[in-house]
């Protein structure tokens, strides 16, 4: 794995057939992303049709409050990726890293929230399983249903907001030593791509769970 | 990018070293980041699964030669067929052509130094051997009695056998290639020479562009389902299970909307290679070339919406199942076209019976059986009658073995000298190939038969029904031949590395870039980048005939003028 000077790697022509060819990756590796929660929302569409109401009664038990601060969090943390790829292509270093930092620090607050959120639930045995109490009208398999999901595709989204604060750590890392492999921007932007996936899928997450009308 | 000359290196190949010369340690190959040497790791691998595959369904078939299951008891059974599934699906099929004979060619045929990212090729092949591993371990460990299908609530609740990690390791092979498909649709779009524009693409190219976007976009679908079913049943917390409130028909529907296209992940690189064998030995540009390409969009377009047709007899509603009924039915329609433009292109050609051709007519005979009797089984009244019999096992064996089988095996021996540099054995190749056509429909034949009469699949037991024996007894004796058929070239291709005729740039008079350069290629593949200025198969009919006349005069084989 020896880095060379030279940032174009020998099966390429030249840097912008490299950049090129990244940006294309990126973005089929966010259709596989896609497809990958695509199960799970499929498994939510059938379940509230099915569930409908006892959808709308388990959904009062989780937070509103705290998950539009969370959305709002993340919809910041965006803004400050999409700033960093802005200020790499300007090639001004230190408002790159600010912003990058930026981004990482309000991935860790999305996190923390989230933490408190789940371990409400672990409190009121609303977490599915053999523990599971349910004092609903609802039936409740049709509540665990409920909780089921939740955990599973939230999860599944803190799983990768874990992974992007570690590749933008990295990014940060390699800006900061001024590392050949990032000397365009192609690296940022496709490590914004990813978080913008991250943030939308959060965005279509928040009104499935929270904002369940009657 | 190349070392110093090596003084042992043959003075007809050139001073610098070919690709299977650059570097003999062992490093050298678990490292490497060359397209080719990954193929060739690839070869070696799925090989090995395909022996094993191959040793589970031999027991199979022994142990239905007699009706009262002498060998083995009902749980063995059990899990030596899905063990057979397993392997072969997961671990052979799936990768076997494009992994292979596509890492290796798509860089050639499109005239790039490498695949896009390198190093993901590598990890994919690490992802691959993980996930046998697993696999396998999981079939050391006692084996797994679900079938190769893992339907819930049985796998996630009851199953008393090593599903967590079967179900790991599918996990994990699914990702080495979801790996490959992005790396393919990537090479396709932006590595392409000067002048080799879309369609003066090789059909083969063609063919894996749509493999791989039916793998992006099935496999994740397939690995989420996965895991949710591996979640239900370590943490008892799940989506599938009745108990639990949930829908296990949902996750046949999740299962088939991936494992469906999975077919045609299977058998689309396998026509790309008869696309190329039917122009090189017939002298000709495939018939209707644009209708073949867009005949592959279309199968991995119409592959996503027909998955239904798995579950008829499911809780799935009549109204659906007509709906998927008639998509099937649709899937049939660019199959035709393809079969019908191969089966065009020989006319007027100039043909030569050659092993790789010979394969590639097989594939035509049993793809045809194998297609034709697919659309009995995406009729919903004929369906109901045969779900779950022998006849599906034998639909689904013409078109898996008999279409990507004998894909494989003619890919595998036309560009067998390009990869070694070395020719093989015509006349065992020729009857390599024959022998196991014949035993192949010895096989599948009768199961057709055994389950028009009811015989059901993933049964032992027929005691009670001692009249299916001789189609059985017939199926076995079969699988002895076509199990010959297989040893074989197993044998001869090994042997040919050791005493084969060195091959020469181009020994089959082949069109296309990968036969411009020498075999096996060098490291960077082309001396200097090609620029394409000719379509694809741009042969010339009266060269072809002039080259037969001369054939006809000296009776030498083709793979001497080296």
């Amino acid at each position: 794995m020896s880095v060379k000077a030279d940032p174009v790697y020998h099966q390429f022509e030249d840097i912008e057939q490299q950049n090129e060819s990244y940006i294309v990756g990126m973005w089929v590796f966010l259709v596989t992303e896609i497809m990958f929660f695509g199960a799970l929302f499929l498994a939510y569409v059938v379940y509230r049709w099915n569930f409908q109401h006892t959808f709308y009664e388990a959904h009062k038990l989780l937070d509103v409050k705290l998950g539009t601060f969370n959305t709002v969090v993340l919809l910041t943390s965006s803004l400050s990726m999409a700033l960093s790829v802005h200020f790499a292509q300007l090639k001004k270093r230190w408002h790159q890293l600010a912003c990058l930092g930026a981004t990482m620090g309000l991935a860790g607050i999305f996190l923390i929230v989230k933490f408190f959120e789940w371990k409400a639930k672990f409190e009121h045995h609303l977490v599915p399983g053999p523990g599971f109490q349910w004092h609903g009208d609802a039936p409740a398999n049709q509540a665990q249903m409920f909780f089921n999901l939740y955990f599973a595709m939230t999860g599944l989204h803190a799983i990768h907001v874990v992974i992007g604060i570690l590749v933008i750590g990295v990014l940060a890392l390699l800006t900061f030593k001024k590392h050949p492999l990032v000397e365009s921007f192609v690296p940022n932007e496709m490590v914004g791509l990813y978080w913008h996936f991250v943030d939308i899928v959060w965005i279509f997450l928040f009104p499935l769970f929270y904002l369940i009308p009657v | 990018m190349s070392s110093v000359g090596n003084p042992t290196v043959n003075p007809e190949v050139g001073a610098k070293p070919n690709y299977l010369q650059n570097g003999h340690t062992v490093a050298s190959w678990l490292l490497t980041k060359d397209h080719k040497r990954i193929a060739i790791l690839y070869l070696i691998s799925v090989s090995v699964f395909f022996l094993l595959g191959g040793l589970a369904a031999s027991m199979i078939r022994m142990e239905l030669v007699t009706p009262t299951g002498l060998m083995m008891t009902s749980d063995f059974y059990n899990r030596i067929f899905t063990a057979h599934g397993v392997i072969m699906i997961f671990f052979f099929l799936i990768p076997a052509i494009p992994a292979v004979l596509g890492n290796f060619l798509i860089p050639l045929m499109i005239g790039a130094r490498d695949l896009a990212f390198p190093r993901l090729n590598l990890l994919s092949w690490y992802f691959y051997i993980g996930g046998g591993l697993l696999g396998l371990s999981a079939i050391l460990t006692g084996g797994v009695d679900t079938g190769w299908t893992f339907y819930t609530p049985y796998s996630s609740m009851y199953s008393n056998s090593q599903v967590m990690l079967t179900i790991l390791g599918a996990f994990v092979a699914g990702f080495s290639s979801i790996f490959t498909g992005i790396n393919f649709i990537v090479t396709i779009h932006k590595m392409r020479a000067p002048g080799m524009t879309w369609f003066r693409l090789p059909l083969y190219v063609w063919s894996h562009y749509a493999t791989s976007i039916i793998i992006v976009l099935g496999t994740p679908v397939v690995a989420i389902t996965l895991l949710l079913v591996g979640v239900e049943r370590v943490f008892h917390i799940g989506i599938f299970s009745p108990e639990l409130g949930g829908d296990p028909v949902l996750f046949q529907h999740l299962f088939w909307f991936y494992s469906h296209p999975a077919v045609y992940i299977m058998i689309l690189p396998a026509m790309g290679v008869i696309s190329e064998l039917f122009a090189c030995f017939s002298r000709k540009r495939v018939f209707g070339y644009h209708f073949v390409v867009f005949s592959s969009m279309a199968i991995a377009g119409l592959g996503f919406l027909v998955w239904g047709h798995h579950m008829f007899v499911s809780t799935q509603s009549m109204y659906q199942g007509l709906i998927f009924s008639f998509l099937s039915y649709l899937v049939a329609i660019p199959s035709a076209i393809k079969v019908f433009n191969w089966t065009a292109t020989m006319f007027r050609g100039s043909i030569r019976f050659q092993t790789p051709f010979i394969y590639a007519l097989g594939f035509i005979g049993l793809f045809v059986v194998g297609g034709l009797t697919g659309l009995y089984l995406a009729s919903m009244s004929t369906n109901v009658h045969l779900t779950d019999t022998y006849f599906v096992v034998a639909h689904f064996h013409y078109v898996m073995v008999g279409g990507t089988i004998m894909g494989f095996l003619g890919g595998l021996h036309f560009w067998w000298p390009k990869m070694t540099g070395r020719m093989f054995s015509d006349y065992w190749g020729k009857l390599a190939a024959m022998i196991t056509f014949v035993g192949f429909n010895l096989t599948f034949l009768p199961q057709f038969i055994l389950g028009y009469l009811g015989m059901p699949r993933r049964y032992h037991l027929y005691k009670f029904a001692p009249e299916f024996q001789i189609w059985h007894i017939l199926s076995s004796a079969g699988a002895a031949a076509l199990a010959l058929g297989f040893l074989i070239p197993a044998v001869y291709l090994t042997l040919s590395l050791f005493n084969g005729k060195k091959a020469s740039a181009n020994p089959w008079g082949a069109k296309g870039l990968e036969w411009t350069i020498q075999s096996p290629p060098l490291t960077e593949n082309f001396e200097e980048p090609p620029i394409v200025t000719e379509p694809a198969y741009n042969y010339d009919p009266e060269e072809a005939e002039l080259e037969e006349d001369e054939e006809a005069e000296s009776e030498e084989p083709v793979g001497a003028r080296a």
